[in-house]
């Protein structure tokens, strides 16, 4: 069985041939429904894994799988949120919700007609990170926890079988960010859906990942692939275990060795 | 409430400020009127000669408003396909920039030879002058789209249409009413250059044949009706730009 998302030997050059190498060599496998986190040094190319793995970009070298087939298009099945939550100023946050939904298939044709039950679909998911009855506001009334988690919600609301995540608690408090960890380990459990996360934060990876790749320095490829054997429904509390802690560490070390 | 109340008064203050500081100077200093009339001079002369103020009033008013409205229109369609695609933005900013460098009175008499003088020409200026500003506002507005964010609609398969409508137009926006108030004030240069260089009518020719008859004070009175105009219709397109997207400028907008 091919694993959900596949990238095998995959090589991507910035600026044409004899430009930057951003990856080379990459191979990273993830099982449907799994929890993937990827960490390594700034600059390693793990923004150019997401755009590979969601059809943004394609490979100079090697090939990219996503759902047992070849990419060579945008997925349509991905959901993306990033550090920055970019949500539109003009729309309020239930509409920012709805703004995918206008995009994608099936809904795109149907949503003028059916609107009431998307807003009711928008405004459970809203329910569901704990920002009830906000959705008539505008992100610039929302605190920045609030604004990711909307984020979140707007790379959810069509229900993606894949979701990935570029550092997107980065720019939060540390009280915060340990919410909205909380918030999307509960998201994965609810929902049969394969996360990629792509993070700086070991704690973070470790807390919630099944499985955790290191990248090395630019050029990226993995240099070691950790499976975390917490059981889960995994607390907060599990962050302070020695088991926790020595697979931060352990992780740590892969990472000091990694940089350039 | 009281510096409220003080802002909304300030600007009436400052305008009567200058004009009695203009008529002091005029009177200490004994200013012949001619050289520089005081402003009693001026109102005088407005009253004075009201019709004829008021008749060309309209005419560069409407010769403004048209070239305008043209600008408006052109600039929107161009400031989007320059924003669409790379190649029409190579291909044809360094021709507009050229363009706009070329002062505009320069073109008034080519304008002349191909339209006969007064109405087309003034127009034609106003609309040449000002929808520069638009299109490169336009264009900013789209080429400032969050790479993220598109990003975000392209893995979902939206076209470059799609991405357009839902994201670059509205976001592009307020750089386009914001780009109007410079524009309309252009607009009134180039009409009011057009009617000092080749016309029979408007506030320019007025002026221009105020000062071959040493009308000092009308001259004046021509340069007080035009900045009225252009006060008038800046403060109408800044009302445009706060009721279309008051979302960006956040002041305490919208809480429901």
């Amino acid at each position: 069985m091919t694993a959900f998302v596949a990238l095998d030997d995959v090589s991507h050059v910035y600026g044409g041939a004899g430009g930057t190498l951003a990856v080379d060599g990459l191979s990273i496998h993830v099982n449907r429904g799994e929890f993937a986190a990827v960490v390594g040094p700034s600059g390693c190319g793990k923004s150019t894994l997401m755009k590979l793995a969601t059809g943004l970009q394609f490979p100079f070298k090697g090939t990219v799988q996503v759902a047992g087939s070849v990419v060579r298009q945008p997925v349509k099945i991905a959901g993306m949120a990033f550090q920055a939550p970019t949500l539109l100023p003009w729309r309020t946050t239930l509409e920012n919700l709805l703004l995918p939904l206008e995009i994608v298939e099936p809904h795109r044709g149907r949503i003028r007609r059916h609107r009431a039950e998307y807003v009711a679909r928008a405004e459970a998911l809203l329910a569901s990170v704990g920002l009830a009855g906000q959705g008539g506001k505008f992100p610039w009334q929302l605190s920045g926890g609030m604004q990711q988690r909307t984020s979140l919600c707007r790379a959810l609301i069509h229900e993606p079988d894949l979701l990935m995540l570029d550092e997107p608690f980065g720019a939060l408090d540390a009280f915060t960010r340990e919410e909205l960890w909380c918030v999307i380990r509960d998201l994965h459990a609810a929902r049969n859906i394969t996360i990629v996360l792509v993070t700086h934060d070991l704690r973070e990876a470790v807390f919630l990942a099944d499985r955790i790749f290191v990248m090395s320095a630019r050029p990226g490829r993995i240099v070691a692939e950790r499976e975390v054997d917490i059981p889960r429904p995994r607390d907060l509390e599990v962050t302070f275990t020695p088991q926790f802690s020595a697979i931060v560490h352990e992780l740590r070390a892969h990472i000091v060795k990694a940089r350039p | 409430m009281k510096t409220s109340l003080a802002i909304r008064l300030a600007p009436w203050i400052a305008t009567v400020a200058l004009f009695v500081f203009w008529e002091a100077v005029c009177r200490i200093f004994k200013i012949p009127p001619f050289f520089l009339p005081p402003p009693s001079l001026v109102a005088k002369s407005f009253v004075e000669f009201w019709p004829a103020i008021y008749r060309n009033s309209l005419f560069t008013l409407s010769t403004t408003l048209i070239g305008f409205g043209m600008a408006v229109g052109f600039g929107l369609a161009l400031g989007l396909a320059v924003g669409w695609s790379r190649a029409i933005y190579a291909g044809i900013y360094p021709l507009m920039i050229g363009f706009n460098a070329i002062p505009k009175v320069a073109v008034v008499p080519i304008l002349v030879l191909w339209f006969g003088i007064g109405f087309i020409p003034a127009v034609l200026t106003a609309f040449l002058i000002s929808f520069f500003p638009i299109v490169v506002n336009v264009a900013t507005g789209l080429a400032t789209i969050e790479p993220e964010l598109e990003d975000v609609l392209k893995a979902l398969g939206a076209s470059k249409l799609d991405i357009m409508r839902k994201v670059g137009i509205p976001r592009a926006l307020p750089y386009f009413f914001g780009s109007l108030k410079i524009a309309i004030t252009l607009a009134f240069v180039g009409s009011v250059i057009s009617e000092s260089v080749a016309s029979n009518t408007g506030i320019g020719n007025l002026m221009l044949q105020a000062q071959a008859q040493f009308q000092v004070p009308l001259i004046f009175a021509g340069l007080i009706a035009l900045a009225v105009e252009g006060i008038a219709m800046y403060a109408l397109m800044a009302m445009l730009e706060a009721r279309m997207t008051g979302w960006a400028q956040r002041s305490g907008f919208a809480q429901t």
